[in-house]
């Protein structure tokens, strides 16, 4: 009885306040940055300036205007959806595939697919800097979503064939019995049924593309940067510039931290679905 | 079909995004410093008058380098003009990575500081025209020297450095005798440490690239900077480089700073006063020399537009459109690079370093002598020495904080280095 009553204390209380100190942890560089983005590059540096300071929209401007802020912004969200939408639309399928016509290689298949995953992105550096050029894609759009959307495409094809392989095989079988060819079955009857799951899949791959930095910041110099190319170019040979890089990093972070807050259900919901049954 | 039309419209969107580069049009990486980003306003006159569009690409000094050389090796046209510094102008010039730089007539060479012209060319041709250039100096509070009856001369002796330092220390009021770099980077602490070592005669490496960091010069000179620093310098330098410590001086908390002679402009305390760089004893590498430089990468496919832009960039009529430009004035004109720019009566009248920057970059001695076997001030223009000048700055910031002795730290610095430089084939 005495454990029982210890556990329930711990539910009521010990719980919230373990589950707000490990977030207010995440949290806290986050706020860190936002705070120090409105406080001068001198500021930033002053133990007395730590909390109170005169707050100034200095480095804001400065970023729309030296550094053309929406240029990179712009490019950033081309890539990131356009690489998005590319994953899922061959991520879908390719798991729809292995989740309800599995063989007996799927799973070396998909072994393979993540193996992918652990090869240093450095050793490929110069072979993909070789073929970019030589095909004449460096520094386009084009390059950056099919990276993107490559470097991804393991995550996605796992997260979503994880989560087809809760939904029974019945329902498939039914419509196949009512006649609906392979596309419909994906479109009419998986993806309703697993919308949780592709939309939370969608949003992790949106923020991965969203933050890859190494092949951006290589594969690219002024039509296709994005904002980790603007974030790079801040530091300077003087050292770093606190006040400035927060603002940078807050402006190239913000977009994805308030989508991140808007869709934490449905990414929480995704992220547990099948975990619990 | 969702996913179809998305893929289709993503296709879109990005067939429309990408542009192609227009012949008339220049690619420029620069590094993230001031007159570099003044310099993409002051432009905008010359794209207008030329009809040249400049495309700036900011970098971080190590992708910068990174991209370069790898544009470089897959054959080039990344980028038009690059800015490069000291340290690889010259190595970069012999690796064939840079073009050789063959200006107009109009174009006065000869007005660019011989310090700087020599610590950018190989074998007599300039590989990159400097915009900017820089030595270090004493940048001291004459009231406070003067309120302790202390004086600090030109090229004075360390030691009469460190008894004014402990004259005018007094951290109950805030004000710390020494303020020096000690945040551990080649660029950093080593930037400064090297100029001690320098100066008590001691160099990086041998005529056959064996590191000397267990010689007694070393030994000498880091005892010094660590016992000037740890007790007359404000606490946790070793976290300190040149942004922290401009904070510290502008709050008056620092007595006297050794640095790049670029932060006297930035210095807005009253009663500061400049002297030459202190030395104990060896009579050359006492104050630093550095400059950023702009080159044409090889394999430019508008190497000659670009050579166009960098005489224009680096002329004597550059320093004046700063000057007479709305948004800067005479304070913010790139210095260090040309000695026009110092005869300057609006100049004099914005900069009162002038004189003593001069002073100091005009007897910066970066070539080889029989103390030091190598070019270069503060570092050795070699490959490899951003990576021993690393792995070093880590043993001196921990021989700094206390947690390590000098000697421990010394003693693995040498280790360090010397794996590097024999792993690259210096010797066997």
């Amino acid at each position: 009885m005495a454990i029982v009553a210890q556990s329930s204390k711990f539910s009521i209380y010990g719980r919230p306040v373990l589950a707000w100190g490990v977030g207010l942890m995440f949290f806290f560089p986050i706020f860190w940055m936002v705070l120090t983005s409105f406080k001068t590059d001198a500021d930033a540096v002053k133990p007395e300036n730590l909390i109170f300071f005169t707050p100034t929209l200095e480095n804001y401007l400065n970023m729309t205007e030296n550094y053309d802020y929406w240029r990179f912004a712009r490019n950033s969200v081309i890539s990131a959806v356009s690489a998005t939408i590319f994953t899922l639309f061959v991520s879908v399928p390719a798991a729809y595939a292995m989740a309800f016509n599995p063989t007996r290689a799927t799973k070396d298949v998909l072994m393979w697919m993540l193996s992918t995953k652990m090869l240093p992105a450095a050793a490929v550096l110069y072979p993909m800097i070789f073929l970019a050029k030589g095909i004449g894609l460096y520094d386009t759009h084009i390059l950056v979503i099919t990276v993107l959307s490559l470097i991804n495409l393991p995550i996605a094809v796992w997260m979503l064939f994880t989560y087809f392989k809760e939904i029974p095989k019945d329902i498939i079988e039914a419509g196949k019995m009512d006649g609906v060819n392979t596309w419909g079955e994906i479109k009419e009857i998986l993806v309703p049924l697993a919308w949780g799951g592709i939309a939370s899949t969608a949003l992790l791959v949106f923020i991965f593309c969203w933050n890859e930095a190494y092949w951006t910041v290589r594969l690219t110099t002024i039509d296709a940067a994005t904002l980790s190319k603007l974030i790079e170019g801040n530091r300077a040979p003087e050292g770093l510039f606190f006040g400035r890089l927060s603002a940078v990093s807050t402006a190239a972070v913000g977009p994805i931290v308030v989508l991140g807050w808007f869709c934490q259900k449905q990414l929480v919901q995704g992220l547990t679905f099948g975990a619990v049954k | 079909m969702p996913f179809s039309k998305g893929l289709c419209a993503a296709s879109a969107i990005a067939l429309m995004a990408g542009s192609a580069a227009t012949a008339e049009s220049l690619t420029i990486a620069i590094v993230n410093n001031g007159h570099m980003i003044n310099m993409q306003t002051v432009a905008e006159a010359y794209s207008a008058e030329t009809g040249v569009e400049l495309n700036w690409v900011s970098l971080e000094e190590s992708v910068l380098r990174e991209q370069v050389t790898s544009d470089t090796a897959t054959g080039g046209g990344q980028y038009d003009i690059i800015n490069i510094g000291m340290q690889e102008a010259p190595i970069w010039g012999a690796a064939g990575w840079i073009e050789p730089l063959n200006f107009s007539s109009e174009y006065d060479v000869d007005d660019i500081l011989p310090a700087m012209r020599n610590g950018l060319s190989h074998e007599g041709t300039l590989y990159a025209a400097p915009f900017y250039g820089e030595s270090s100096m004493v940048m001291y509070r004459k009231d406070l020297t003067d309120a302790a009856g202390v004086a600090i001369a030109d090229n004075d002796s360390w030691d009469n450095v460190k008894a004014a330092a402990a004259a005018i220390h007094n951290p109950d009021a805030g004000v710390y005798g020494a303020c020096l770099r000690g945040k551990p980077g080649w660029g950093d602490n080593m930037a400064f440490i090297t100029t001690v070592v320098n100066s008590f005669g001691g160099a990086w490496f041998d005529a056959d690239g064996r590191p000397q960091l267990d010689s007694a010069e070393w030994n000498a000179a880091i005892n010094f900077y660590v016992d000037l620093l740890g007790n007359y310098g404000p606490p946790g330098s070793e976290g300190n480089s040149f942004n922290e410590i401009l904070a510290l001086y502008n709050e008056g908390k620092c007595g006297m700073w050794i640095d790049a002679t670029i932060a006297a402009s930035f210095l807005e305390v009253d009663g500061v006063a400049y002297a030459q760089s202190p030395n104990a004893g060896n009579p050359v590498g006492a104050n630093w020399l550095w400059a950023w430089a702009m080159a044409i990468p090889a394999g430019s496919p508008n190497a000659e537009a670009a050579a166009d832009f960098i005489e224009w960039a680096t002329s004597k009529e550059y320093v004046k459109a700063v000057g007479n430009h709305a948004e800067f004035g005479w304070g913010s004109v790139p210095t260090g690079q040309r000695a026009s720019t110092y005869a300057i009566p609006e100049f004099q009248a914005a900069a009162s370093f002038a004189a003593a920057e001069l002073a100091a970059i005009e007897s910066a001695a970066p070539g080889v002598t029989d103390l030091k076997p190598y070019v270069g001030v503060q570092f050795a223009s070699i490959p490899e020495f951003p990576e021993v000048g690393s792995a070093v700055a880590q043993e001196m910031a921990a021989a700094l904080s206390g947690a390590k002795s000098v000697e421990d730290a010394l003693a693995a610095s040498q280790d360090a280095a010397d794996a590097i430089m024999r792993e690259a084939g210096y010797y066997d």
